[in-house]
């Protein structure tokens, strides 16, 4: 799969930190994102990844550094950043006690669609998923992995520039997995970047191009055929543990 | 605003689809009030009781065969004089006595006036109130047979009643603004806590963080259901008070609806509150049962008087919102009064509700930095 042409950037970061009093979380990372990109945000847990990506998603303010976001300001602009993302968390975050209908209608309604491109709009994502017959039912009874790729649908309901993945695919099974995506190549496809972290290294694979952050840096940035070639691995997998091991910071 | 509607919509969802919550909303005050209200006011039946009769007449006799013929009365002989009288009081030997004195025959005749003394144990103030309204009925068939008998001039038996222990009667019909003040703020505020904490812990408020939705407006969508709930418990609870009850509202309903909505504030503040240093939903709802409950329970002054607080705990009652709740409560359904008797009150509430707003709004910003 070739990268997209890297015409608009996403996401730029220029030495983006973060420090919590002696401990810095995020440590001057610098990477850009193209529009379309699958980009993989790797490193093992504690190496900093939900903190970098909070700060791109003006949940919180950086310490030092750059970035913008859709062409936003991370210091000034979070209001504007906020209507040009999605985000779908590694817990899974619709509604139990709300029909697939009722979820679609409360989250797109809070990104203000009017109400025909909501019945448009989910019109559009039940027919994309195949579930006509679940659409009255309620979201705690479906199987997690249509409960995922539903969340998925619902991230990216309001078409925002770029949507961010916080380990998306959990204790879902691998078929699923590869259901999910063909969710997120679909998405790429109309031009939404993809902002993905992830522990599967197969799933890596699938990614344009990877980041892996050891300690709160950027310790690698490149293709995942390019970081094999680069590290003399045969897959993600040991790339991410060459580069893993190296780290000081546990959980 | 359409968002908040959206958003509003959704919170009525949740409450409407858990059977939990819905307990806890409409449940919880029907049985609170049936079980106060009946409880401790149903019928009383085989009530002991104790005649000192220092008149020793025709119409102490009479009046006391009359007694014998009630099923409700078990009478106890031979008790004749008052210390022996008080004694079966603290033995809880008897609930009432009824006192004849002296002349009693003679100044019912001659002047037309005869007086008694009932005495009820009011520590239980319900029974009290129960049994001095079956003696004073008594009495008065009694009064009315005289007075077919007699012709013109109508003879009155006037008893005076002495409630023991408890002169003031606290307790009888002060069960429902103490329901009312408790209900309320489990409704409001532990179920705002636990409404808002369990967004925390489903992952769903980090998507809703996220969103262009602003963090004010979650909190407000997030308090305004549980606002008209509360207003319809509120409802609920006049409704059985009045029409199951039969305690009449006396005072003013709009005030009383407005003297709630300011209640209701504090106690959603408080639910805010709770919800921003919490992240379960279980220490939300550990938080606002043993937090807020308890002291509602102890310090409002209708479960226990205060004046039997130890000193040092005198304070107390002061810094509870649910207490002066109470007090406004009190004094406009019970005792009729309007706005002028209760403006104090009222000011203090609303300063808490204000204060505690303020506080929780102020905490939840900080927490999205």
């Amino acid at each position: 799969m070739q990268p997209p042409p890297a015409s608009a950037q996403a996401i730029v970061c220029h030495e983006l930190t973060k420090q919590f009093g002696d401990f810095r979380a995020v440590d001057k990372i610098t990477l850009s994102v193209a529009q379309g990109e699958i980009f993989g945000f790797l490193g093992a847990n504690g190496a900093g990844k939900t903190t970098a990506m909070r700060m791109l998603c003006g949940l919180s303010y950086p310490s030092a550094g750059q970035a913008t976001v859709a062409g936003f300001d991370v210091y000034r602009q979070q209001e504007k950043i906020k209507q040009n993302i999605g985000y779908m968390s590694q817990k899974f975050s619709l509604y139990e006690n709300l029909t697939i209908l009722e979820n679609i209608e409360f989250f797109g309604g809070i990104y203000g669609l009017s109400n025909q491109q909501l019945r448009a709009k989910s019109e559009e994502l039940i027919t994309t998923l195949g579930l006509h017959k679940e659409a009255k039912k309620l979201v705690g009874s479906l199987p997690l992995g249509w409960k995922q790729k539903l969340a998925f649908s619902v991230a990216i309901i309001h078409e925002p520039k770029i949507v961010f993945l916080d380990e998306p695919t959990g204790g879902v099974d691998p078929v699923t997995r590869r259901q999910f995506w063909d969710l997120i190549y679909a998405a790429a496809d109309r031009g939404i970047t993809n902002f993905v972290t992830t522990h599967y290294m197969d799933e890596a694979e699938y990614c344009n191009r990877v980041s892996i952050m050891v300690d709160g840096r950027v310790e690698a940035l490149d293709s995942p055929a390019n970081l094999k070639l680069q590290y003399h691995a045969d897959s993600m997998d040991e790339v991410f543990y060459q580069l893993a091991r190296g780290a000081q910071r546990g959980e | 605003m359409k968002q908040l509607l959206v958003f509003i919509r959704k919170e009525f969802y949740h409450v409407f689809r858990d059977r939990r919550t819905l307990l806890i909303l409409f449940g919880l005050p029907t049985v609170q009030i049936l079980l106060f209200g009946f409880a401790l006011s149903s019928e009383v039946k085989d009530i002991n009781i104790a005649v000192v009769d220092f008149a020793r007449d025709n119409a102490s006799q009479q009046l006391i065969s009359k007694l014998q013929g009630s099923t409700r009365f078990r009478l106890q002989r031979a008790v004749l004089s008052y210390p022996e009288m008080e004694t079966a009081f603290r033995r809880n030997t008897i609930k009432a006595a009824l006192v004849f004195p002296a002349n009693f025959n003679v100044d019912l005749l001659h002047t037309g006036h005869g007086q008694l003394q009932i005495i009820a144990d009011a520590s239980d103030p319900n029974t009290a109130t129960t049994i001095t309204n079956y003696l004073t009925a008594i009495i008065g068939d009694y009064q009315q047979e005289l007075n077919q008998a007699a012709g013109p001039l109508p003879y009155q038996i006037i008893p005076e009643t002495r409630m023991l222990y408890n002169p003031d009667m606290n307790g009888s019909l002060n069960f429902i603004p103490g329901v009312l003040a408790l209900v309320l703020m489990i409704v409001c505020t532990t179920l705002t806590s636990v409404a808002i904490v369990r967004e925390k812990e489903l992952g769903t408020m980090e998507v809703l963080l996220v969103s262009p939705f602003r963090p004010l407006l979650v909190l407000i969508a997030k308090a305004v259901p549980y606002l008209v709930l509360s207003l319809l418990d509120f409802t609920l609870i006049l409704l059985l008070s009045v029409f199951v009850l039969d305690v009449a509202v006396r005072g003013s309903v709009l005030l009383l609806y407005l003297e709630t909505t300011v209640f209701i504030i504090a106690c959603l503040s408080l639910g805010l509150l709770i919800s921003n240093v919490t992240s379960t939903q279980q220490m939300a709802m550990l938080l606002s049962m043993m937090g807020m409950m308890l002291p509602t329970l102890l310090f409002t002054g209708y479960m226990f008087p205060l004046e039997n607080l130890p000193v040092f705990l005198r304070w107390a009652p002061n810094v509870v919102p649910a207490h002066w709740y109470y007090l406004i409560v009190k004094a406009v359904m019970l005792k009729g009064l309007g706005f002028g008797a209760i403006w104090k009150e009222t000011l203090i509430l609303a300063g808490m509700s204000v204060a505690l707003l303020g506080i929780s709004l102020r905490n939840f910003n900080i927490r999205l930095a």
